[in-house]
């Protein structure tokens, strides 16, 4: 009989092998997936995973993969924190809302003016400041009234939601749009717009900040001691204890820094890719970089391969939909999958399969 | 203001008859130890199987027993990663609601309505024409008096049956269950299939009763409504009730305000539900959970 028996260490090679068995074996299923819906597997495959980087219209591609591969990185880093401490910021999708928010308001509220060393500066504090106060809520209600973070966060999330088709149609609506719903376009705003430093690289700013979250992240990790509080925290909460570790100052902490780059990240994607405040803003991202932040284990640097992936399955996926009229939900679909595939492969990490009867069972 | 209030309890009883089946499901889950977050997606996976199986049949009792089937299949997946392959309960929750989500939208993109499927009402005999009573309490479709039967059952389950108390100590106490040769594995892994099928008959009765309609996320939060209220019960069946229709009627008076045209501007008021999940939860302080909730658990350790 086969059975599961507990590592005495967390298997080292298993630590690496497992993300990369995972991706196989969702593609595998995938594959599955869009046999099931009619498609050729083999091309579906080949059309999300291989043609956006090497395909002969990768140079059109690519770009698009790092634009949406960096709110992903970035909110995925900031969750990462929480998560290896246990604390569950389920919201940061709320944040990333909330965010984009407050940094267009203070670019709508300087237009026209022509400052944009004024302004772009401005708007990134403020869609730092905003997702930093969104995720308050959750992290001081948990620290003073002991509710619990996921659901609180997870509700900030609708009311964020709520609150952006509000605006998009009321104060921050665009007076010279005809009534249409939706603010001005900062992309055609110069003093806000987050464009492309190299044109058609895809590094706007957005990226660099996400690049350089990623390396603030893993010195924090590996050389702070707030990194070690985090990981203690979150592998015996009882030694953290003994250790002196503040649990609140650290939910606070997790949460704020995961709150701040969400909402950096929200702030980025209005000013840049999105361009405008609108119902249909709210894309998600922020509970894909939940799947981005298991997918790259946690780990800063696995993180920004985990993000550059699901970006591909994003951009691979637009393809599919344009090309093989592929559903988008399939996506979603394929993206749950491989979160599930992912944590499944994880049990070889920490356990080893064993033929026969053990001891007692 | 002319808001009826008969008619805006009967309303409201059925805005939270939903909430209230999938949070009796998952107060099952939770007591016997396991958090399972994905309550969001089995609902909404129940709500497309319900809908689909409902109005291809022409037989919305169908729909509802579909729906239960494809609750319960999609957490048999969150069942087997958890209690075989020791996988974050937190995460695997999550990505079944991420999941059902995608696959709902999936399943959902062919399915047709037809126009004439409606749930009967029962007006149960004599008790029905109580004056005001009658019409707010027992003038409903099956589902919402099952949903009532459910808590009863669940709370005469856990509290004076032997299986109730085995399901009690492996959610309280899961390695000394183990030792007393439980399998608390499969407990958990039935309680799971029952909150799976408990979740999407909430879903179906969603989709057949009370939008009724199939459109993409269609339970928008409902189900982790139904997670909080689990907490702002205490993990204790009846309290349950309460909390649905504090839930269920925050809903209600919202849509009512919204259709009597109040000052306040439409968009605001649907923020009320969330709100008041959140009002709740910090108001409330939350009884003992049960202790082994969400740990995982391996029967050699």
């Amino acid at each position: 009989m086969l059975r599961l028996e507990k590592r005495p260490q967390p298997s080292r090679g298993w630590t690496y092998g497992a993300p990369v068995l995972a991706v196989f074996l969702t593609i595998v299923l995938g594959m599955g997936l869009f046999a099931l819906l009619g498609k050729d597997p083999l091309v579906a495959i080949r059309t999300i995973f291989w043609d956006p980087i090497f395909g002969p219209f990768a140079h059109f591609y690519r770009p698009e993969i790092i634009k949406k591969a960096a709110p992903l990185v970035l909110i995925a880093v900031g969750l990462s924190f929480g998560f290896r401490a246990g604390i569950w910021n389920i919201g940061a999708e709320g944040q990333y809302i909330i965010g984009a928010i407050c940094g267009a308001a203070v670019a709508l509220a300087f237009y026209p003016m022509d400052a944009r060393w004024l302004i772009f500066p401005l708007m990134i504090a403020a869609g730092v400041l905003g997702g930093f106060l969104w995720a308050m809520i959750p992290a001081l209600l948990r620290v003073r009234f002991n509710t619990n973070e996921i659901l609180v966060s997870l509700m900030l999330v609708y009311v964020a939601d709520v609150l952006i088709k509000a605006f998009s149609i009321g104060v921050l609506r665009n007076p010279e749009g005809f009534g249409m719903p939706g603010s001005r376009n900062l992309r055609q705003y110069p003093s806000a717009a987050n464009l492309d430093l190299i044109p058609n690289s895809g590094l706007h700013w957005g990226s660099l900040v996400a690049l350089f979250a990623v390396i603030f992240a893993y010195i924090l990790f590996t050389r702070h001691h707030f990194g070690f509080q985090v990981r203690l925290a979150g592998q015996s909460p009882r030694a953290a204890r003994f250790a002196g570790i503040n649990a609140n100052r650290l939910v606070i902490l997790c949460l704020g820094i995961s709150g701040a780059l969400a909402g950096v990240a929200g702030m980025f994607q209005v000013a840049g890719p999105s361009g405008q405040i609108l119902g249909s803003f709210p894309s998600f991202y922020g509970f894909t970089a939940i799947i981005v932040a298991f997918l790259g284990r946690l780990h800063p640097v696995g993180i920004l391969c985990a993000g550059l992936i699901m970006a591909l399955t994003y951009i691979g996926g637009q393809a599919a939909e344009a090309q093989l009229n592929l559903p988008a939900a399939a996506i979603l679909t394929f993206q749950g999958m491989l979160l599930f595939c992912l944590l499944a492969v994880d049990v070889l990490t920490n356990y080893r399969f064993r033929l026969g009867q053990g001891e007692a069972r | 203001m002319d808001i009826n209030p008969i008619l805006l309890l009967a309303a409201l009883m059925v805005a939270s008859t939903p909430i209230l089946l999938a949070a009796i499901g998952e107060l099952v889950v939770e007591r016997a130890g396991v958090l399972n977050l994905g309550v969001e997606g089995m609902m909404i996976v129940g709500a497309v199987c319900g809908y689909i199986a409902g109005h291809s049949s022409g037989d919305p009792y169908l729909g509802f027993l579909g729906a239960v089937f494809a609750g319960a299949a999609v957490s048999l997946v969150f069942a087997v990663l958890t209690q075989f392959l020791m996988t974050n309960q937190v995460a695997t929750g999550l990505g079944l609601t991420l999941f059902g989500l995608g696959l709902s939208a999936l399943i959902g993109m062919r399915a047709e309505g037809t126009p004439d499927l409606t749930v009967a009402k029962l007006a149960l005999p004599i008790l029905s024409d109580i004056p005001v009573l009658g019409a707010i309490l027992f003038r409903h479709d099956l589902v919402v008096y099952l949903s009532i039967l459910l808590v009863a059952g669940v709370w005469a389950f856990l509290t004076y049956t032997r299986a109730g108390l085995i399901l009690r100590a492996v959610g309280e106490n899961h390695e000394a269950a183990h030792a007393l040769g439980y399998n608390v594995r499969l407990v958990r892994v039935l309680a799971i299939l029952f909150g799976g099928g408990c979740a999407g008959l909430a879903g179906a009765y969603i989709s057949l009763v009370r939008v009724p309609q199939w459109i993409d996320g269609i339970t928008a939060g409902a189900g982790w409504i139904a997670l909080a209220i689990v907490v702002f019960a205490s993990w204790k069946p009846w309290r349950l009730i309460a909390g649905a229709y504090l839930f269920g009627g925050v809903t209600v008076l919202q849509l009512n305000l919204q259709a009597e045209g109040l000052k306040i501007p439409v968009e605001y008021l649907s923020m009320a539900p969330y709100l008041a999940t959140i009002i709740v939860l910090v108001m409330i302080r939350a009884g003992r959970a049960p202790a082994s909730l969400g740990k995982p658990f391996h029967p050699s350790s």
